[in-house]
């Protein structure tokens, strides 16, 4: 049982199967197997939030995943957000707002910000920092990323109204 | 780092679980949310020669209120558990405490029996479990069995389960009208592991108390039910008994220094934290005077 599983699941609107050891953590297999490589891997215990994405809907640490253990899921990296065009706003706000320096906690922000921005359309400064406590910039970048979360989050409602 | 490699296994039921547990005892580990398991992998703080997934075992998931229980089976995220109507009517304590485990992230993959399985003295759930009376239920090779949450945790890391027993459901009294709840905890950053924590639930007879239950944690080796709270119930409340209560306090915890806080540091913060909370269940704010941290 320590060989190979095989596994079929859906990543950003593909289905891809593929054998994986039952050890291989999804952040792993998006970078490793899949060249996914937007996907960053921090701390691999949890802690840093760089290597958040998608799993059925709901963002995850992709770290604390095996990928085992999503046969029959739907993954969504920060290709797929990107790609769909989902959070072109969000990225360009970010790049206007200086909202990265190294760029490294990017993805895992974009992905945290998007997730609070769907559940809650104009969350407060406090809302932000909240939902995005568990992702760190060690370029201490926070101040500009809350801005960013929140000028996307007002140009959204502005465009609704 | 990465986990060192291991056997996997998709439990089908309970039931092929427990066979699995068994032939396996303390080389397997069972995996639920895999927030705690796998950090600790990763780490290489553990080695598991074969991991029992139970992820999809949906018959142990939900909340459902049957009478006077609520029943949460384990498999309970706790995003399911903040979003859940049933826990915010009849365990709002619950629904308060789950607002401070970790990140949205590991919320939405974390469950309430595997944070009560992992036993981290200073997480929330356990606390919670003491404070409320809950009833915690196991299935294992004899079957099913029912533990107390004031005796189910046993020490860092440890509980009653044993390897072959798997944790199934918890099962919480609904709360009587006049119930009332406090949760509140000190750490670096939302989110993170408390410092020093209380969870506290009451029931409230005109101006006094009439039941306290406050399950402090992060301040021993495993959630501590005060005994000194006794000593508040059915009395006139004043800055004097309060003293005398929180006095007895310190003198029942044990607490671990680590690069946090010191032993020392932890009983204060266990102090203001009993004021805080008996001056909230009573709606009396001067009983809280003086007591910030």
């Amino acid at each position: 049982m320590t060989g190979p599983v095989a596994i079929a699941l859906d990543i950003n609107g593909e289905r891809v199967d593929a054998h994986v050891l039952p050890r291989l953590n999804l952040a792993d297999f998006l970078r490793e197997h899949l060249k996914l490589t937007g996907t960053h891997v921090g701390c691999e215990h949890g802690f840093c939030g760089a290597c958040t994405v998608r799993v059925n809907g709901d963002i995850v640490r992709s770290c604390l995943i095996l990928a085992v253990q999503l046969h029959g899921a739907s993954v969504q990296t920060i290709e797929g957000l990107s790609d769909s065009g989902e959070i072109a706003d969000l990225q360009a706000v970010f790049r206007d707002r200086n909202a990265l320096q190294c760029g490294y906690c990017t993805p895992g922000m974009l992905m945290a910000a998007q997730d609070l921005l769907k559940q809650q359309p104009e969350p407060d400064r406090e809302r932000i920092r909240e939902h995005l406590s568990g992702n760190y910039c060690r370029c201490t970048g926070y101040q500009s990323i809350i801005d960013a979360v929140e000028t996307t989050a007002r140009m959204r409602a502005g465009h609704r109204a | 780092m990465k986990a060192s490699a291991f056997s996997y296994a998709r439990a089908s039921s309970v039931a092929n679980a427990l066979e699995l547990l068994a032939a396996y005892g303390d080389r397997a580990k069972v995996l639920s949310g895999g927030q705690s398991l796998l950090p600790a992998m990763n780490l290489r703080l553990i080695s598991p020669e074969l991991i029992v997934d139970i992820g999809e075992l949906n018959e142990l998931r939900g909340v459902v209120v049957e009478g006077d229980i609520i029943r949460i089976g384990a498999l309970t995220r706790h995003v399911d558990l903040q979003r859940s109507l049933q826990v915010a009517a009849h365990a709002p304590l619950l629904a308060e405490a789950i607002a401070q485990v970790a990140h949205p992230a590991i919320r939405n993959r974390g469950t309430i029996g595997g944070s009560l399985a992992h036993a981290d003295p200073a997480s929330e759930l356990p606390a919670c479990m003491v404070a409320l009376n809950a009833t915690i239920i196991a299935s294992g090779p004899n079957g099913e069995r029912r533990i107390l949450g004031a005796e189910f945790f046993k020490g860092i890391y440890e509980t009653e389960l044993s390897p072959q027993e798997i944790l199934i459901a918890v099962e919480l009294p609904v709360p009587p009208k006049n119930s009332v709840h406090f949760f509140d905890e000190f750490a670096r950053r939302q989110g993170d592991y408390a410092i020093a924590g209380l969870a506290a639930q009451a029931i409230v007879e005109g101006a006094m108390l009439a039941d306290l239950r406050m399950a402090f944690f992060a301040l021993g080796n495993r959630p501590v039910l005060a005994k000194a709270a006794k000593s508040l119930v059915g009395v006139a409340i004043t800055p004097a008994v309060l003293s005398e209560a929180s006095a007895a306090l310190v003198e029942e915890l044990d607490p671990q220094q680590d690069q946090q806080a010191s032993a020392s540091m932890r009983r204060h913060l266990a102090k203001v934290l009993m004021a805080r909370g008996v001056a909230a269940l009573l709606d009396r704010p001067d009983l809280n005077r003086g007591g910030s941290a």
